[in-house]
């Protein structure tokens, strides 16, 4: 099914409810579909979604639309100027073909604990905009990630857009990813900010992204590495300990206190 | 996910119109239905690139995209791109470089280098290596290949 507007689309999920399910770019959910993790009745393609589309820049907040992909981020001068915390990251972000495809409304709809831009998010304060039969809402990052894959999407509703405030003279942001190959999937990952707050949010430590929310108040980096351990509750996957991710987060976080600390 | 849509694409540049089932995927619509099995299925959930091929001028995974996704697009796959004779340079330099041994991956490396070869400027051998990463090959450990690939761009001059 390929509807053509918003309204057409949140249609047709209201009237198959739980048995339809949206497909973007498809770079994650064809994936769940090829290896049976997923048999939806029904695929409701919203790429033909013109309103879903597009980057623009209104009075120092960036909107982002949903069917942004990951190419598009990476070529925009508008994101390069006003968010480079998030031309950063999409560097780490699979590989080309796959960016060619992948959306950002896509990935934070799924919110794997291993992607780049639920971090982002949460680091630059970004708001979700969501619409469902019942109107549009936003969300901010913090309450939009709930857990393991789990948004505050409702059944029905859709991401939209993102709005992410442009990085203002003197604000500093950096992006730092550890993988054993280019494109793989973090094994830790950082989105860090720093203007009149700070804000480090880590990623792939755990079921969701997390602000270091103790360290983001230190003076020294010795103090901050130190309240890492009480901010972040580190899980281990299949491949990694939660003691060698605990380290590398901490590797992260002093990597990054210093591109923070010095001038471009 | 049984049901079966009209489309019409444009392949290698030669409008096709098929009736589909709908969970059917673009590299085994090419492959099974068109019968261009240049274009490789490999692991079927977007790692290995051996079926990349280029939709509307981007590179993308045959394996992640339906058929019907497709629907009014352009498609080009190897054999088109070798038909035009855009990938002629690229396969000579691969032939010479030993850039290959089985050849499972080659249609889906030549489809990701050419990508970056037809933006006509230079890129070091660690951006070619990062525009690959997508690609894997079990036989040649590589070097060949960003080889090959590096005296194309180098013959752009």
């Amino acid at each position: 099914m390929k509807p053509r507007s918003l309204d057409e689309a949140l249609e047709v999920l209201e009237r198959h409810g739980e048995g339809a399910r949206v497909l973007a770019g498809g770079q994650s959910l064809i994936p769940s579909l090829n290896m049976r993790l997923s048999s939806p009745e029904l695929l409701v393609d919203i790429s033909s979604i013109g309103s879903l589309k597009g980057i623009t820049l209104d009075q120092d907040v960036v909107r982002i639309g949903a069917l942004v992909t990951h190419a598009e981020l990476e070529r925009s001068a508008e994101i390069a100027r006003h968010v480079p915390l998030l031309a950063e990251a999409v560097r780490h972000v699979a590989h080309p073909a796959i960016r060619n495809r992948g959306t950002l409304g896509g990935s934070l709809a799924l919110a794997d604990p291993a992607a780049e831009y639920p971090a982002c998010a949460l680091a630059l304060e970004a708001t979700i905009f969501i619409s469902g039969k019942r109107g549009e809402r936003g969300v901010k990052a913090a309450h939009f990630f709930k857990g393991l894959f789990e948004t505050d999407l409702k059944p029905g509703e859709i991401v939209t857009a993102v709005e992410v405030p442009a990085q203002l003279d003197g604000e500093r942001s950096v992006f730092l990813e550890l993988a054993r190959r280019q494109g793989d999937y973090a094994i830790v990952g950082l989105a860090a900010f720093r203007g009149a707050e700070t804000r480090f949010a880590f990623f792939n430590v755990g079921p969701k992204p997390v602000l270091a929310k103790n360290a983001a108040l230190k003076k020294s980096l010795a103090e901050a590495k130190e309240a890492l351990k009480a901010d972040l509750l580190v899980t281990g996957d299949l491949y990694t300990d939660a003691a060698t991710k605990q380290h590398l987060a901490g590797v992260l976080l002093e990597r990054a206190w210093n591109k923070l600390s010095t001038s471009h | 996910m049984e049901q079966a849509l009209d489309i019409t694409l444009t392949v290698n540049g030669v409008e096709v119109s098929r009736r589909v089932a709908a969970r059917t995927h673009l590299v085994d619509f090419l492959r099974e239905e068109l019968d261009l099995t240049g274009t490789h299925a490999g692991c079927e959930q977007g790692v290995c690139g051996a079926c990349t091929v280029r939709v509307n001028g981007d590179i993308v995974r045959g394996c992640l995209m339906l058929a019907v996704q497709a629907d009014g697009c352009r498609v080009d796959t190897v054999e088109g791109l070798s038909d035009s004779k855009e990938l002629a340079a690229l396969q000579q330099a691969f032939h010479e470089k030993n850039a290959l041994q089985c050849g499972f991956c080659t249609p889906g490396m030549l489809m990701a280098a050419q990508d970056l070869i037809k933006q006509k400027r230079p890129f070091t051998r660690e951006q070619i290596r990062a525009h690959l990463s997508g690609n894997y090959c079990r036989c040649t450990g590589y070097q060949a290949i960003v080889d090959a690939i590096e005296e194309v761009l180098d013959g752009q001059g």
